[in-house]
């Protein structure tokens, strides 16, 4: 399937939200990582959230993911119901893709494992390669082959934490060719990115974080109407819009 | 935990540099260790020159003749002598360093020590450039000169004491081929007091008499002893050895407890801290406590692997070194629950180590530097520093497994002691150090 390249359409703010986090804070020693910040996704829809370095997007999606408890607030689904990919590939290099793949399916206790394998073997293109050491593939592949264990158990949302970063175009385009793949099957996606161009061109929602305060949520084209930049491509937007905020 | 057992040993499997390392080291160890202990050390090489002429070699002490040649053969007891023909050929290999060390043996050494009138006196050479070599070859020679001097001091006393004997008992004497009759103290106290009696009473040559007779008696009573002083000279130290604490392992049985219990160190602590390392360099860690593996799961599924390869390990390398050394098969049992223990607790702190250094360089360096030291105290004796210093190393000992570890073992192997303190001990250094981990794995990720 070809990643469409026109932006997605606003989500659908009448279904219920499938994850959603209130007042989430959190404190590491004098510095505030994050202050309140709160977020709703719907099913199938895709979040992109955004912002400088040291923003927060990083803690915002550890929370969401249970990797760390939140000084106050909440997170509505509790991690084993959240799908979850870690910036850095989290495989066995020693292991054979079909192994990292069986290992993970049993210890999320998936119903039938061999099948989840083949789906994901299938889903990621990697039949192939499902032999093949971990160690000897590339970035492009074991980054897919790292999305791909997020989604074993089928969650209904998937975290991913800048999962295009250390890619080059074509494997982009090939990762998100199968993000979008699980987005369409109804699975909700919250990525954090310093693309600005990935947010614009997949996300229907965006989160702007500066200095782990939430400044915008919304679509895209909501944000470029935020600071009336009609003649400006999002990226530029995006900038305008930080300096507007003090950031 | 199960699939993480199984992924673990398939990583393992797929590793051959370390899978060779666990497979070769139990039986590489059992062989060095096993030769070591049954050839026992080779006897160094030492030149040797006998300077004496074969007819000097019996020295006469009265009626005796000894055959000095016969003690010399004790200075060879302990080194392999190279005969040479010359005092300069005996310098000239020890300098070249054909032979460690050099004995000469001049040819007036019987003739002085048969006058008795200044000490016999042997020449000793030696390469002083490598202390240690200089070291061995000094108390080698200088204790078997010792022997040898023991012996024939023991034999001159035998020879003095059957002359004092003839001076008592009396009896006859063999002298430049005739045969002397020597009246012998008893005798003469004898004659004396026969001829007292004959004297009339009050005559004062009886009072002389008496003097006389008094003066053989202490004599003859005093000399009686002689044979007991003249045997302490001859030995006059002996040693009675009584043991006051520990057991009595014989040193090639101990030396297998040490093997294995460094072994068992080596092993489990470099795995654990390694495989739990690795969880973290792999990115995997916080992947699988999102409720996949709690982090104690984790731990135990760690320290459990290591321990369980280093038990297979040291029974292993046991039964390598039960081809070499006589191992009692009936206490099976107790090694079996010693390596076990040990390797538990082992694992424990392997694992403390890999929570603490979070990679698998810095935790594979950091088990090994604690390794060297931890093993080196622990094997510190009694005496051989301060007091104080040894209650410090002690308690620095007993706060790492290895000291209990080489208790367990030599309880289980040699049956020094009792294995149940040690293996408490363990238990202990495991919830300990499985406590530590656990804490470390709180900024693992």
């Amino acid at each position: 399937m070809e990643p469409s390249t026109a932006a997605p359409a606003a989500r659908q703010t009448a279904t219920a939200p499938v994850l959603e986090a209130h007042e989430l804070r959190k404190r590491y020693g004098d510095r505030e990582a994050l202050a309140g910040v709160s977020l709703a996704a719907a099913r199938g829809e895709r979040v992109a959230v955004i912002g400088p370095n040291g923003a927060g997007k990083t803690t915002l999606l550890s929370i969401l993911a249970g990797i760390q408890a939140p000084d106050s607030g909440h997170v509505s689904r509790v991690p084993r119901e959240v799908g979850w990919v870690p910036q850095q590939v989290a495989l066995y290099g020693k292991l054979t893709v079909a192994e990292n793949l069986r290992l993970f399916a049993r210890l999320e206790r998936c119903a039938d494992v061999e099948r989840a394998v083949e789906r994901m073997l299938a889903q990621t293109g990697l039949e192939g390669r499902a032999g093949d050491q971990v160690a000897t593939l590339s970035g492009g592949n074991r980054q897919r082959l790292n999305v791909a264990i997020g989604l074993l158990a089928e969650p209904p949302v998937l975290l991913l934490d800048e999962p295009s970063a250390a890619l080059d175009p074509r494997q982009r385009d090939r990762l998100w060719e199968f993000v979008l793949a699980a987005g369409e099957a109804g699975t909700t996606v919250i990525y954090s990115t310093h693309n600005v161009a990935e947010a614009e061109r997949y996300a229907h929602q965006v989160v702007v974080l500066a200095d782990g305060e939430r400044l915008f949520a919304g679509s895209p084209r909501e944000l470029e109407g935020v600071v009336e930049a009609s003649d400006q491509d999002f990226e530029a937007a995006f900038v305008s819009f930080l300096r507007q905020r003090g950031h | 935990m199960r699939w993480l057992l199984q992924k673990d040993l398939r990583i393992l499997r797929r590793s051959p540099l370390l899978l060779a390392l666990l497979a070769l080291y139990p039986i590489v160890i059992a062989v060095l260790i096993g030769f070591a202990l049954s050839r026992g050390p080779d006897e160094p090489e030492v030149a040797f020159l006998n300077q004496v002429p074969e007819s000097a070699n019996v020295i006469s002490l009265g009626e005796e003749e000894v055959d000095a040649s016969r003690y010399a053969e004790t200075l060879f007891e302990a080194v392999d002598p190279v005969r040479v023909s010359s005092r300069e050929e005996a310098i000239e290999k020890v300098r070249d360093g054909d032979v460690l060390g050099a004995l000469v043996i001049p040819p007036d050494i019987t003739q002085k020590l048969e006058q008795g009138l200044e000490p016999a006196t042997v020449e000793v050479f030696y390469n002083a450039e490598d202390p240690a070599k200089q070291a061995f070859v000094e108390s080698t020679i200088e204790s078997q000169v010792a022997d040898a001097n023991a012996a024939l001091t023991e034999r001159f006393s035998e020879v003095a004491v059957e002359y004092i004997d003839l001076l008592v008992k009396g009896g006859e004497l063999p002298f430049l081929g005739q045969t002397l009759d020597v009246l012998g103290l008893e005798r003469s106290e004898q004659i004396l007091a026969r001829a007292r009696s004959d004297l009339p009473a009050g005559s004062p040559a009886r009072d002389d008499l008496e003097e006389v007779i008094d003066f053989s008696r202490l004599a003859r009573e005093n000399l009686d002893l002689s044979d007991e002083v003249l045997g302490s000279v001859g030995r006059p130290i002996q040693v009675d050895t009584t043991v006051i604490e520990g057991g009595t392992t014989p040193l090639s049985a101990f030396a297998v407890a040490i093997a294995v219990s460094v072994s068992l160190m080596f092993v489990t602590l470099l795995l654990a801290a390694g495989m739990l390392a690795l969880e973290r360099e792999e990115n995997v860690f916080r992947r699988l406590v999102r409720g996949l593996v709690s982090r104690t799961g984790l731990l135990v599924e760690k320290a459990g692997l290591a321990a369980a390869c280093a038990f297979v390990l040291a029974m292993a390398m046991l039964a390598g070194l039960a081809l070499f050394v006589d191992l009692d098969w009936g206490r099976f049992p107790l090694w079996a629950a010693g390596i076990a223990s040990s390797a538990v607790a082992f694992g424990a702190m392997g694992v403390a180590i890999g929570a603490l250094a979070r990679e698998v360089r810095a935790a594979s360096l950091l088990a090994f530097m604690l390794s060297l030291p931890i093993a080196f105290l622990a094997l510190v004796p009694s005496g051989a520093v301060s007091s104080a210093l040894f209650e410090v190393i002690k308690v620095v000992s007993a706060l790492f497994p290895f000291k209990p570890t080489l208790d367990a073992m030599d309880a289980a192997l040699n049956d020094a002691g009792d294995i149940a303190l040690p293996l408490l001990h363990l238990a202990a250094l495991a919830l300990a150090f499985g406590a530590l981990g656990r804490f470390g794995l709180r900024r693992f990720a």
